[in-house]
C-alpha cells in the first residue's frame, strides 16, 4: 500500500508509524548519530505527539518507545515512515 | 594504599545520576573542571559500608561512547582512562532509568562490554512503579552479568546495598574481565529490547499524566503563552519577594557600621572600615536574596523537566535568528550568571551555533546587573502602579526585554557575518516530569549563594579597598573636595571627557573603572565614593539612593541603565569566554562590540531623554 508510506514530517499527530528508511547522508553526521542514539532509526515504532508553535510546523515532538524526542522538520523529511493500523503493520 | 580508589557514575542524560551522586556523597562535593577542558567535573567522597572512603565522580550524561559533544568526549575519555591527569575509575556505576530500560540499556551494554568492574543502579524504581511497571532486578542482573541494585536516590533507598556492591566490585578490580561480545548499535538496541522484555514482569496503564501535561505545556498556542507568563512571574518575584529580606540585610549592615562608629575613635581606620569595607561590600551582599530567588526558579525549572519544554517552544523563534532551542537553556541560565550560561553551551553540538550563543550570553540580564538596576530604579523611577503591576517592576522587565531583543538582533547579524555557517538543527530528549527534590535544590542554592558571597568577600572587597585608598590619597587641602584631590579623581576626570557626550558625570566614570571586575562593583563604588565625598556630617551619606538623586539627572540615570544592558563589565565572563573559545580573539571581539553598543545606546537614551524634557 504505497499511500501508507510517507516522510515523517507528513505523519498526522497521534498516528502510529514505523520508520522504513532514512536518508542518513542528508543529515549532519553528529545529528545522525544523536538521532540513532535516541532510538530514531530504521525499524523504530513512533508517533508524532506535538508539532509546532503558533501555527508553525516546526519543531516536532516524537514519541519513540518510552521517550519523547524533539527534532526539526528538516530531520523528519529525511525519514520514510509506514503508517500502522491500530499499532499493527497494514496487511498483517 | 597510595591513593583512594575511584568510582564513576555513568549513564544516559536524565537517568537521575546527579540526584544519586548527591545522595551518595552528601555535602562532601567538589565542583571543578577537568584538566585542559571546560567540562565541569563533579567529584565527592563517599564512605562505603565497610568504612573505606572512595572518590566518586559524576560523569556527564552520555548516549554512547561515540561522542557527539565535548561532554560525551570527556565521559568516553575518563571511562577509557585516556584523559591526562584523571586516572581511570576502578569501578563503574551504570545508572539506569528503571522506567526507560529499552533506551538506557543500549549504552549500558557498551560500557559493560569494556570488561571493567561494573555495578548497575536501577534508579528511580519508584517512578517506574508509579508508571505501572513491575521489574525483576535479578533477571536484569542475570542478563547483564553484573550486580543490579534497585535505588531511589531521593528516598535514599538502596544506597547501602549499592555501597556494598561497589566495595565488592572493587575487590575484583584486578581480575581478568569477562569476555563479552561487542555488538554494534543496532544489535545492542535489539538486545536492549529483549532484555527489557525479560525484566518487565507486568505493565499497566502508563504515562497518562506526562502526556496530559505535555498536551498543555507544548500546546502550539497555550504553551508559549504559559512560558511568557512564567518568565514574567519569575522576574516580578525576584523583585517583590526579595525586598523584605534585602531591607533586613541592609538594616543589619547599618547596625554593624553604627556599632563600629560608636566603638572606634574618628580617623582614617574607622573611615576605612565603614566607608571602604562596609559601604562597599554591604551594598553588594544585600542582593543575595534576589540571586538566590532567581537561581531557585532556574533550578526548579531544570529539575522538573520543564526547561527542555521551554527549549522546544523557543526553537522556532531561535531558528529565526539562526540558532536552535538548545541555545535557550544557556541563555536562560545567563539571566542568573553568564559564566555558568557560557559553560552550558557545551551541550550545543554545532560549533558556530555555540560561538554565537557564547557571544550573546552577556546580553542576558545577569544577577550582577540587578544591584545596579535596582539601585537606579529605586532612586529615579516612582513606585506607582501601572495596571496590575508597579512601574518599577515594569521598567526592570523592560530592561530584560531590551537585552533579549538586543541579543536576538546581534545573533541574526553574527550568523550572517562572523559566524556564518549551515543552519543548525535541534534534537533533544524531553525528560519525564518530576517533582524537584528539596535536598538537591537546597544544595544547588547553597553552592550558588556561596560562590556569590565568596566573590563579594574576595574580588569585590579587594577592589573596594584599592578604590578607597585611591579616593583618600592624597588627602585634600582645606576647602578642596576630597574626590577631586584624589588619585582616583584624576583618573576619572580624564575618562569623564570621553563619557561626557553620553551624559555620564565624573562619579560614574569613577565607578566604571573598578566595575570592570564585576558589574555589581559599580554600586559599591558609587556607595564608597559618595560616602567619602559626603564626609561624616552628612546624615544621608550612607543612603545611596538619596545621594544619587542629589548628583544625577534623570537622563543620566536612564543612560546609565542603557549602558549596563550592553557593557561587558565582568572579568569572569571574559575569562570563561577565553577558556571556552581557546584564545583572545573572541573575548576581544565580545568586549569591542558590547562596549560600542553600550556607548551608542547610552548616548541615544541620554539625548532622547533630554529632548523629551525629562
Amino acid at each position: 500500500m504505497p499511500d501508507s508510506v510517507m516522510t515523517l514530517d507528513m505523519l498526522p499527530v497521534g498516528k502510529n508509524a514505523r520508520i522504513v528508511a532514512v536518508d542518513w547522508a542528508s543529515l549532519v553526521e553528529e545529528e545522525a548519530l544523536r538521532l540513532r542514539a535516541l532510538g530514531v532509526d530504521v525499524g523504530s515504532k513512533l508517533s508524532v505527539s506535538h508539532r509546532g508553535v503558533f501555527g508553525g510546523a516546526d519543531p516536532l515532538a516524537l514519541r519513540v518507545g518510552r521517550m519523547t524526542v524533539a527534532l526539526r522538520r528538516a530531520h523528519a523529511r529525511a525519514m520514510q515512515v509506514k503508517l500502522l493500523e491500530n499499532g499493527l503493520e497494514s496487511g498483517q | 594504599m597510595s591513593r583512594w580508589h575511584k568510582a564513576a557514575l555513568v549513564g544516559n542524560p536524565n537517568a537521575g545520576k546527579s540526584a544519586l551522586f548527591n545522595a551518595l556523597t552528601g555535602a562532601r562535593q567538589k565542583i571543578a573542571n577537568y584538566p585542559g577542558v571546560t567540562v565541569e567535573r563533579r567529584g565527592g567522597r563517599m564512605i562505603l559500608p565497610n568504612g573505606a572512603p572512595i572518590e566518586l565522580t559524576d560523569l556527564p550524561g552520555s548516549y554512547g561512547l561515540q561522542a557527539t559533544s565535548p561532554d560525551e568526549e570527556v565521559t568516553r575519555k575518563v571511562i577509557l582512562g585516556e584523559l591526562a591527569g584523571e586516572p581511570a575509575p576502578d569501578v563503574l556505576v551504570i545508572v539506569l532509568d528503571a522506567s526507560n530500560l529499552e533506551q538506557h540499556l543500549v549504552f549500558a551494554q557498551e560500557v559493560i562490554a569494556l570488561g571493567k568492574p561494573t555495578v548497575v543502579a536501577l534508579n528511580m524504581i519508584d517512578l517506574a512503579e508509579r508508571d505501572g511497571l513491575v521489574l525483576d532486578p535479578k533477571a536484569l542482573s542475570n542478563a547483564l552479568g553484573v550486580p543490579v541494585i534497585p535505588t531511589v536516590a531521593v528516598r535514599r533507598r538502596g544506597l547501602t546495598e549499592l555501597g556494598e556492591a561497589i566495595a565488592q566490585a572493587e575487590g575484583h578490580a584486578g581480575d581478568a574481565p569477562h569476555p563479552r561480545a561487542r555488538l554494534d548499535l543496532a544489535e545492542r538496541r535489539m538486545e536492549a529490547h529483549a532484555i527489557a522484555d525479560g525484566v518487565i514482569i507486568s505493565e499497566s496503564a502508563k504515562h497518562r499524566l506526562h502526556s496530559r501535561m505535555d498536551d498543555f505545556l507544548l500546546h502550539p498556542w497555550l504553551g508559549p503563552v504559559f512560558l511568557l507568563g512564567l518568565l514574567f512571574v519569575v522576574f516580578q518575584a525576584v523583585f517583590a519577594w526579595a525586598a523584605p529580606l534585602q531591607d533586613g540585610l541592609e538594616g543589619f549592615v547599618g547596625l554593624i557600621s553604627d556599632a563600629v562608629k560608636g566603638a572606634m575613635a574618628p580617623g582614617l581606620l574607622r573611615d576605612f572600615l565603614t566607608d571602604g569595607v562596609m559601604a562597599g561590600v554591604g551594598a553588594v551582599v544585600v542582593f543575595l536574596p534576589q540571586i538566590i530567588i532567581l537561581f531557585f526558579f532556574i533550578l526548579v525549572l531544570e529539575a522538573t523537566g520543564y526547561m527542555a519544554r521551554a527549549a522546544f517552544l523557543m526553537d522556532r523563534m531561535m531558528a529565526g535568528v539562526g540558532l536552535s532551542g538548545r541555545s535557550f537553556i544557556p541563555l536562560l541560565s545567563s539571566f542568573a550568571c553568564a559564566v555558568p550560561g557560557i559553560m552550558a553551551t557545551r551541550s550545543i553540538t554545532d560549533p558556530k551555533d555555540r560561538l554565537t550563543t557564547i557571544l550573546i550570553a552577556p546580553l542576558m540580564t545577569c544577577s550582577a546587573r540587578l544591584p545596579v538596576y535596582a539601585v537606579i530604579i529605586a532612586a529615579f523611577i516612582p513606585n506607582r502602579p501601572v495596571g496590575m503591576v508597579g512601574l518599577q517592576g515594569l521598567v526592570l522587565f523592560g530592561l530584560y526585554v531590551f537585552g533579549i531583543v538586543g541579543a536576538m538582533v546581534v545573533a541574526l547579524i553574527l550568523r550572517r557575518s562572523v559566524t556564518k555557517g549551515a543552519a543548525s538543527g535541534f534534537i533533544m530528549e524531553m525528560p519525564k516530569y518530576q517533582l524537584p527534590r528539596l535536598r538537591d535544590l537546597g544544595l544547588g542554592l547553597f553552592q550558588r549563594g556561596w560562590i556569590f558571597l565568596r566573590r563579594a568577600g574576595t574580588i569585590i572587597l579587594q577592589v573596594n579597598i584599592v578604590l578607597w585608598l585611591l579616593l583618600n590619597f592624597p588627602q585634600a587641602q582645606k576647602g578642596q573636595d576630597q574626590v577631586d584631590a584624589s588619585f582616583a579623581g584624576h583618573i576619572a576626570n580624564g575618562l569623564a571627557v570621553a563619557l561626557k557626550p553620553i551624559g555620564f558625570n565624573r562619579d560614574i566614570a569613577l565607578a566604571l573603572i573598578p566595575s570592570m571586575m564585576a558589574r555589581e562593583v559599580a554600586v559599591s563604588s558609587l556607595a564608597t565614593t559618595y560616602a567619602v565625598a559626603a564626609g561624616d556630617d552628612d546624615t544621608t551619606a550612607h543612603q545611596l539612593s538619596a545621594q544619587l538623586q542629589k548628583h544625577w539627572s534623570l537622563p543620566t540615570a536612564l543612560a546609565f541603565l542603557a549602558w549596563f544592558v550592553f557593557a561587558p563589565q565582568c572579568i569572569s565572563t571574559i575569562a570563561v569566554t577565553r577558556r571556552e573559545t581557546n584564545g583572545w580573539k573572541w573575548p576581544g571581539f565580545m568586549l569591542a562590540y558590547l562596549f560600542a553598543l553600550a556607548y551608542v545606546f547610552a548616548g541615544i537614551t541620554y539625548w532622547s531623554a533630554v529632548a523629551l524634557g525629562f
